[in-house]
């Protein structure tokens, strides 16, 4: 019998299986996070927090596919560190959000679109977001001055004076479609890989197809409520300590419904514009400036708060590599609603050209980021979330100590 | 009370006993003061590897279906110490099981219904979500914005007590700490392996069966307040020798290896010690009815280990284990990969595949595939082991905790020769023997732990002056016989 204390530490992931070969297609953090599963597995006290658990005790082991389904699964609400019996100190260091969030960026990598540009995610920081930010608002400010029209007699909010509207319509919807089209296609081959056609068992074909509508209604309100940043109990999730707070989850619902509002504003502009002929500057009360400015305050309290709870957060949670790329995102969010105000107050003076350019510029820093930085969360995530809500309405064909 | 002061009431200890009687003293009003000898990482003592609590309930109630009448608790209660309880005890924390957990809510405990894997006491059991860390911190939570003043590694080494009065706490670095009254709830033994070395003594094949143990939980109970309480002459109640104890995996860590090093595929399998000899019936109840006594059967056996033995049919069909089991294509070199005499278990395989009588396999029930002609036997899910891989699992036993403990009364209060102390009480693990003198029945630990912690925390409080505002009623429904 081997010293028992020598074996104390799980030094191979046990759940990749050898001699499946899987170990060697596994990177470290994917193997990290087999290794803690195969240990939440054999003990389960987490499942009540939120859908990783429910989902990891479908499945004995943990190959690749599994582990990036889980990984986006997670939203590093830190209820399974804080209450975790072996989270470190102990020997088995299990720290479940921090692996995940390890792998998360390796999936937004992995499936970025084109391939070759899931490298800019390691770049994907507060400094490239703001310089990026601020060299196209410098851009834009430099070619407005160029013409001499940067400080001008009011213009009565005439955007269209200082760009011409086509050519605003024709560059910004090709960037932003072509940020629609990266992410689709990625996510796509995300759902591919973790929803494989092929282990389908015939029977549960009809239990997808059947489960598919109620599937769906159920991920899109647990997306709208972002029902697993309650905790499981509805309390919240963790920032700095094991207690709880409601706090993340409110600033990240004011900042995407702030997104979505700015979404709707411009969307409502723009048939206003096609459909209606009406040309902006649209008056302060009108429906794109009522629902802009709207989403703008979200986007300004939101991303403030969440900047705030993740400048405060317990190092252990999540991955500190990524504080960029989150803070940056962050950034983005909070300039466009602050140079978005900025034009909407100054739009009737002599500095509408400066702010316009200023805005755009940031506008567009974002688009361009949108499909190889944080922005990526959301869309991997919902997709887990629908296979999730998916699986479970499948039969469990594992029977382990259900007796 | 000031933030140096000494307190009214100290409790010695950290984990669900203490904090439940530290947050009774403090809701009555008193200035309290916790002891804890772990660092603030590894507090909570073995609280932290609890998942649930048995209540009973006469009707459904939130997390917990059905019903678990008090009669109904009481026999499993009977059952599984084979009468070495205190009934009057055991009814008062069976009764106060099936109100105290609007009051833990109060304190941020949240209840979930049973885990995946747990549904078998889904009726009696309600479990914490997240388990016993999530409750821990919650309470730890409650107590800091109560006011209850915490301090982390700070052992405790001794007492002072004059006339089976408590006058003051002397740790480890040699301060005093002075206090009206005081709640002993610092565990059981079981870290301490010189003692339980001592306790378990020598076989007759000359071996040292506690060097082989492991110990499930926490590394600070060492029992220097309980060696010390029973050199001072306290009431003593149990055997050194009693305590939780399962089969685990050989491969788990010496401390703190928790839930998840459980094996729970024996009775799917065969399990054999060091000579290949099979030596218990592996299918005579419900592994969950079954597996608390493993661990000793396991330290009945030459170097206090054994191997449960699966084939593929098994596998998916239990908990998944933590660490991967020995895998081979043949019997033969499983027995040579974890290091057995292959003639014999081979004999003792072949023994069992022929005596196999298969019939409709249901893990669900008792089923009727079962062994003929065969010692020991295999009375049910017996199913012969031919299947590739084959898996090996080693075992060893694991301690939860030790039932060695003080003598107490429904009043919590240390006894000295049979009469009570006024303001000297325990909780916990400290006196959990007085209701459990032998055997296991799941998440009753927390019953105990939470009843006399409470009670210990209202009677020191009561004790120094200070009344509970509400626990009266709630105590006399308990108490009442």
């Amino acid at each position: 019998m081997p010293p028992r204390s020598d074996q104390a530490v799980i030094e191979t992931p046990p759940a990749c299986g050898d001699a499946l070969g899987l170990a060697a297609m596994l990177t470290a953090s994917e193997q990290d996070v087999a290794r803690m599963m195969q240990i939440c597995n054999a003990c389960r006290y987490c499942e009540g927090f939120c859908a990783v658990f429910p989902a990891m005790t479908r499945r004995l082991e943990f190959g690749k596919a599994d582990v990036h389904y889980l990984a986006n699964l997670c939203h590093n609400c830190g209820a399974c560190l804080h209450a975790c019996q072996y989270a470190p100190p102990h020997e088995f260091a299990v720290n479940v959000p921090q692996a995940m969030a390890k792998v998360r960026v390796q999936t937004y990598q992995d499936y970025a679109w084109p391939r070759a540009m899931g490298q800019l995610y390691r770049r994907a920081g507060l400094s490239v977001a703001l310089a990026l930010a601020g060299g196209l608002s410098l851009f834009m400010v430099l070619a407005v001055a160029m013409s001499g029209r940067l400080i001008h007699q009011p213009l009565a909010g005439n955007f269209y004076a200082i760009f011409p509207h086509n050519f605003l319509a024709v560059v910004f919807s090709s960037v932003f479609l072509f940020a629609i089209l990266a992410l689709c296609i990625g996510v796509t081959r995300f759902w591919r890989e973790v929803s494989p056609t092929r282990d389908v068992v015939s029977e549960d074909r009809f239990a997808i197809a059947a489960a598919r509508l109620p599937a769906t209604a159920e991920a899109v309100s647990d997306v709208a409520t972002l029902r697993y940043l309650g905790g499981g109990h509805g309390e919240g999730c963790n920032e700095e300590d094991d207690g709880f707070t409601l706090l993340r989850r409110y600033f990240h619902q004011f900042t995407l419904y702030g997104f979505l509002l700015c979404f709707a504003a411009t969307s409502v502009a723009t048939l206003y514009h096609y459909l209606f002929g009406w040309e902006a500057p649209y008056p302060w009360i009108s429906l794109p400036v009522i629902l802009g400015s709207l989403g703008g305050a979200g986007l300004l309290l939101g991303p403030a708060g969440l900047l705030w709870l993740n400048l405060r957060r317990d190092p252990q949670h999540g991955d500190s590599a990524q504080h960029g790329m989150d803070r940056g995102f962050i950034a983005l969010l909070f300039l466009i609603s602050a140079t978005g105000f900025a034009l909407l107050v100054l739009r009737d003076t002599r500095f509408m050209a400066l702010w316009l350019a200023i805005h755009l510029g940031t506008v567009m820093a974002l688009f361009l980021t949108m499909p190889y930085g944080k922005f990526a969360h959301g869309v991997f995530r919902s997709a887990a979330l629908l296979k999730y809500t998916i699986e479970k309405r499948l039969p469990n064909r594992l029977a382990s100590g259900g007796e | 009370m000031s933030s140096s002061g000494d307190p009214d009431v100290l409790v010695i200890g950290g984990g669900n006993a203490a904090l439940c009687a530290a947050l009774m003293a403090r809701e009555a009003g008193a200035s309290v003061l916790i002891l804890e000898s772990a660092p603030r990482a590894w507090r909570g003592g073995n609280s932290m590897h609890v998942r649930n609590l048995r209540c009973m309930h006469d009707a459904p109630q939130d997390v917990l279906v059905e019903a678990y009448p008090e009669e109904e608790f009481w026999q499993d209660l009977l059952k599984v110490t084979g009468g070495l309880t205190n009934e009057g005890l055991a009814r008062l924390v069976i009764r106060h099981s099936s109100r105290c957990r609007p009051w833990m809510r109060r304190h941020g405990v949240h209840f979930q219904p049973p885990l995946s894997g747990a549904l078998h006491v889904a009726r009696t059991n309600a479990f914490f979500m997240g388990g016993g860390k999530a409750l821990v911190n919650a309470y730890y939570r409650s107590a800091r914005n109560l006011g209850v003043r915490i301090r982390y590694e700070t052992p405790v080494k001794s007492l002072e007590i004059a006339d089976g009065r408590f006058k003051a706490a002397i740790t480890e670095a040699g301060e005093r700490i002075t206090a009206k009254s005081c709640v002993l709830a610092c565990g059981g033994f079981e870290s301490n392996l010189e003692w339980q070395r001592e306790a378990w003594g020598q076989n007759e094949r000359g071996e040292w069966p506690a060097e082989n143990f492991l110990i499930r939980g926490t590394r600070y109970n060492q029992g220097v307040l309980l060696k010390f309480m029973i050199d001072a002459g306290a009431d003593t109640i149990g055997d050194p020798t009693q305590a939780h104890c399962v089969a685990i995996d050989a491969r788990a860590p010496l401390y703190d290896g928790g839930i998840c090093t459980r094996i729970d595929c024996v009775s799917l399998g065969v399990v054999v010690n060091r000579d290949g000899q099979r030596f218990y019936d592996e299918g005579e109840d419900f592994w969950p009815k079954r597996y608390a006594i493993w661990g000793r059967l396991v330290a009945q056996q030459p170097g206090q280990t054994a191997w449960s033995i699966i084939d593929r049919k098994a596998v998916g069909r239990f908990m998944p284990p933590v660490f991967e089991g020995t895998r081979a294509g043949t019997l033969e070199d499983l027995a040579q990969k974890i290091g057995l005499d292959p003639v014999p278990f081979m004999d003792t395989m072949r023994a069992y595949n022929t005596a196999c009588r298969v019939g409709t396999f249901d893990h669900t029930t008792l089923d009727d595939c079962h062994t003929e002609e065969l010692s020991p036997a295999k009375t049910h899910w017996a199913l012969p082991i031919d299947a590739p891989p084959f898996y090996a699992y080693p075992l060893r036993p694991g301690i939860t905790f030790t039932y060695l403990g003080m003598r107490t009364d429904r009043t919590a209060a240390v006894h000295f020769g049979g009469a009570p102390s006024v303001n000297l009480f325990a909780a916990g693990e400290m006196m959990a023997g007085n209701v459990l003198g032998k055997g296991y029945t799941a998440g009753v630990g927390m019953s105990i732990g939470t009843a006399f912690g409470r009670i210990a925390g209202v009677n020191a409080a009561q004790s120094a002056g200070f009344a509970h505002p509400e626990f009266k009623e709630e105590f006399a429904y308990a108490a009442a016989l």
